[in-house]
C-alpha cells in the first residue's frame, strides 16, 4: 500500500464526508432516545420497535415491494422484448423513430409522466390504487431496462443465434436456449435497476396512487410534513442497511467472477 | 486392384449434391451474386476462394439457409431448398468466429444440435463421445470455451458442425484465426476428418494456400461472378485468364502480340525484345492482343546464354532467399523484371548469382500461360 500525501487525505476526507456526513447523523439519530430529533438523549432502539408497531408505515412498505416486484417484472420483460426488435429486427419501417421514443421518457420530466397517466387513468375510469402504480412505474422503467439490455444485445454476436438456428432450433427455442442465458446478466441488472426505481419514486406514484394503496415514498414525504420523528430515521437507517448489503453483495460477486475469469485465462494459456 | 481417381465432376452421369441454377442475390442495388451456375458432387472439398467482398460468403451463407437468393434456385440432393428454414436443413456450418455457446461446455456444445432432434439420451452420449475422439477433446469435454485454446475452440466447433451428420459441411474461413504453424497442421487434420467422415465440405477462404492444400476443386471468385472453376494442379498450371493467374501463386505478366506459329504463338511483347513462343490450344487471331503468363520456378537462370528458345538478358536486381528457395529478380534492358525461382538443394554452397549479375533468363514453350484476357 503506497502511503497518501496530506493533500490526497484532505480530498478523501471532505469528498467523504460531503457524501456520508447527513446519513450518518440520521443514522445516529434513529437510536435517540429523545423524542426530539435534535436533542440527544442516549442510546435507544426504541423507535425500531414503535416502527414495527405501525400499521400504516407496514402497509406502505408492503405495497412498495409488491408495487416493485410487478414493476420491474414487467417492465424486464418488455423492455427485453423492445431491445430485442430494436437491435435485432434489421431495418423495419418506424425502426428510428421507434428507438428515439423509447429514450425519451429517461429524459420527460417526472411531473409531466406522471400527470398524462393520471389523466389517462381518469380517462379510462380506472380506480387509482396498486395495479395504476404498477401501470405507471412499468410505463417509465421499461426504458431504462431496454436501454441496458440493447447495450448488451449489441455486443452479442449474431452468429451464436445463427448458429442454434443452423443447429436445428426454431427461433424462439435459439432466443430461450442460447440469447437469454448469454444476455441473462443483462437482464438482471435492468430489474434490479428497475426495482430499485420503483422503491425510490415519490412523484409518479403520487400523481396514481389512490387512498387505498400508499407507496412508502409518499408516506414518509406525508409524515415528514408534520414533523420528522425518530420513527422516519429509524426506517430511513432500514433501507439504508438494506441498500449497503445489497451493494456489498453485489461487489462481492463482482470480485468472485474477476477472479474465476483471470483463472480460467490462465488454465486456457496453460493448454495451448 | 485398380484405384479410380475421385473425379466425379468429369463424369457425365454423376449427379451433383448441390446446384446453383442462375442464382442472383441483391442487397438493395448491391448485386453480391450474378447469374451463377455451379455444381458440387457428393464428398467433394470445395473451395470458394476470391478477395473479401467477392460474393463467396454470401454463397455460403444462401446454401445454409440465412440469405435467399433473389434469383435462381439452389438445389441440395436434387430437391430445392429456397423455402427450407436454416433449422430444416441438413447442413451445418462452422462459423469464422466458432460461435461456441459460451454458457455451455465442450460436450454441451457438441450435443446441442443433438438434443434438438429429440434423439435418446444414450444415442446423443455415444455421438458425443465419438466427436469428441474424432477431434481429440476427450479430456476438455467438461470445459467452457473460453477455458480452452483458440485450436481447441476451432475443434470443439468443428465437431459441434459435425455431430448430426450433415449431408454438407460449410466452413467459413475455419482457420483464420489460428497461427500459421496451427493453421498448417489443422489443414491436414481437416482433410483426415473430411476422408473419414465422407460429408461434403464446402470451404470459403480467401487464403490461396488454405484452398490448394485442402481442396479437390477451387472456384476462384471475383466480383460476384465465377472465374474459374477447377482442381488446384489445373487452376496453377492452367489459370483460364489474367485474373485467375495473379490471383493464384506467383507470377509474371507480359503483354503482348500473338502470332500462330506451327501448334505454338509467338508473342511479340516489346521492342528491341526476342519474341516469345507458348504452346496453346487457344484460337487467337493473328495480332491479336494476348498475356503470357510465367511462373517462377519455371523460369531458369543461366551465368551464360543458354542455346534454347525463350531466351532474355538482364540483370539481377534484387534476391530473396527464403532457406529453401531463393527468387531473383531480374530486371531486362526495357526495364520489365521477370522473377526466377531457384531450389537451394545444397548446404552452405556459395548462391551462384549476386546483386547486378549480367544473367539469362529461359523458359521452354511448355511453361507459359497464354491467356487471351
Amino acid at each position: 500500500m503506497s502511503k497518501l500525501s496530506p493533500f490526497n487525505v484532505v480530498s478523501l476526507t471532505l469528498g467523504f464526508v460531503f457524501l456520508y456526513l447527513p446519513m450518518l447523523i440520521l443514522v445516529v439519530y434513529s437510536f435517540n432516545e429523545s423524542q426530539l430529533v435534535t436533542v440527544w438523549a442516549g442510546f435507544s432502539t426504541k423507535w425500531y420497535g414503535e416502527l414495527a408497531r405501525n400499521e400504516a408505515f407496514l402497509d406502505a412498505a408492503w405495497v412498495t415491494l409488491r408495487v416493485a416486484f410487478f414493476s420491474s417484472t414487467i417492465a424486464t420483460v418488455l423492455g427485453t422484448m423492445a431491445a430485442y426488435v430494436l437491435v435485432r429486427g434489421g431495418r423495419f419501417f418506424g425502426r428510428t423513430l421507434f428507438s428515439g421514443m423509447i429514450y425519451a421518457p429517461l429524459v420527460m420530466p417526472e411531473v409531466i409522466t406522471g400527470l398524462s397517466l393520471l389523466l389517462l387513468f381518469i380517462g379510462l375510469g380506472m380506480d387509482r390504487g396498486i395495479l395504476t402504480i404498477v401501470l405507471a412505474h412499468t410505463t417509465f422503467s421499461m426504458c431504462y431496462v431496454s436501454v441496458v439490455v440493447s447495450s448488451r444485445l449489441v455486443s452479442f454476436d449474431k452468429s451464436l443465434e445463427e448458429a442454434a438456428l443452423d443447429l436445428g432450433c426454431s427461433p424462439a427455442e435459439a432466443f430461450r436456449l442460447v440469447t437469454l442465458p448469454i444476455i441473462a446478466p443483462a437482464v438482471i441488472s435492468g430489474w434490479l435497476l428497475a426495482f430499485t426505481l420503483s422503491l425510490d419514486d415519490l412523484v409518479i406514484a403520487s400523481f396514481t396512487s389512490g387512498p387505498a394503496a400508499t407507496t412508502l415514498p409518499i408516506k414518509i414525504f406525508s409524515a415528514v410534513r408534520l414533523g420528522v420523528t425518530p420513527e422516519i430515521n429509524a426506517l430511513s437507517t432500514i433501507m439504508i442497511g438494506i441498500v449497503t448489503v445489497g451493494v456489498i453483495i453485489a461487489s462481492i460477486s463482482t470480485k468472485r467472477a474477476k477472479v474465476k475469469a483471470e483463472a480460467d485465462e490462465r488454465l486456457a494459456q496453460r493448454t495451448e | 486392384m485398380t484405384q479410380t481417381v475421385f473425379a466425379p465432376w468429369t463424369d457425365p452421369a454423376a449427379k451433383p449434391l448441390i446446384r446453383f441454377r442462375h442464382v442472383t442475390k441483391r442487397f438493395g442495388d448491391f448485386t453480391a451474386i450474378e447469374d451463377l451456375s455451379l455444381d458440387i458432387y457428393e464428398r467433394e472439398f470445395f473451395a470458394l476462394l476470391g478477395p473479401s467482398g467477392c460474393g463467396k460468403t454470401t454463397m455460403m451463407r444462401m446454401l445454409a439457409g440465412f440469405e435467399d437468393p433473389t434469383e435462381g434456385t439452389i438445389e441440395l440432393a436434387g430437391e430445392d431448398i429456397g423455402a427450407v428454414p436454416p433449422n430444416k436443413r441438413a447442413v451445418n456450418m462452422m462459423f469464422q468466429s466458432y460461435a461456441l455457446f459460451p454458457h455451455l461446455t465442450v460436450r454441451d456444445n457438441i450435443a446441442f444440435g443433438l438434443k434438438r432432434e429429440g434423439k435418446p439420451k444414450d444415442e446423443i452420449h455415444a455421438r458425443v463421445e465419438e466427436m469428441l475422439r474424432l477431434v481429440q477433446l476427450q479430456k476438455f469435454a467438461s470445459r467452457k470455451p473460453h477455458q480452452i485454446s483458440g485450436g481447441q475452440r476451432q475443434r470443439v466447433a468443428l465437431a459441434r458442425s459435425l455431430a448430426k451428420a450433415p449431408k454438407l459441411l460449410l466452413l467459413d474461413e475455419p482457420l483464420g484465426a489460428l497461427d500459421k504453424k496451427l493453421r498448417e497442421e489443422t489443414q491436414f487434420e481437416l482433410m483426415d476428418i473430411q476422408e473419414k467422415t465422407g460429408t461434403t465440405f464446402v470451404i470459403v477462404t480467401h487464403d490461396q494456400e488454405e484452398a490448394m492444400t485442402v481442396a479437390s476443386r477451387i472456384a476462384v471468385m471475383k466480383d460476384g461472378a465465377l472465374m474459374q472453376v477447377a482442381t488446384p494442379s489445373q487452376i496453377y498450371e492452367n489459370p483460364s485468364s489474367r485474373y485467375v493467374a495473379d490471383f493464384l501463386g506467383d507470377v509474371t505478366i507480359l503483354e503482348g502480340k500473338a502470332t500462330k506459329l506451327g501448334d505454338a504463338y509467338e508473342v511479340h511483347w516489346a521492342e528491341g525484345q526476342p519474341p516469345l513462343r507458348a504452346k496453346s490450344t487457344l484460337a487467337l487471331a493473328d495480332g491479336a492482343g494476348c498475356h503470357l503468363a510465367i511462373r517462377p520456378e519455371k523460369v531458369e537462370i543461366h551465368g551464360e546464354k543458354p542455346a534454347d528458345d525463350n531466351v532474355l538478358r538482364g540483370k539481377v536486381i534484387d534476391i530473396g532467399y527464403l532457406g529453401n528457395i531463393s527468387t531473383y529478380h531480374v530486371q531486362l534492358a526495357n526495364g520489365q523484371t521477370i522473377r526466377a525461382q531457384s531450389f537451394n538443394t545444397e548446404r552452405d554452397t556459395r548462391r551462384a548469382f549476386t546483386w547486378e549479375d549480367e544473367v539469362w533468363v529461359n523458359w521452354t514453350e511448355n511453361c507459359a500461360v497464354l491467356l487471351d484476357h
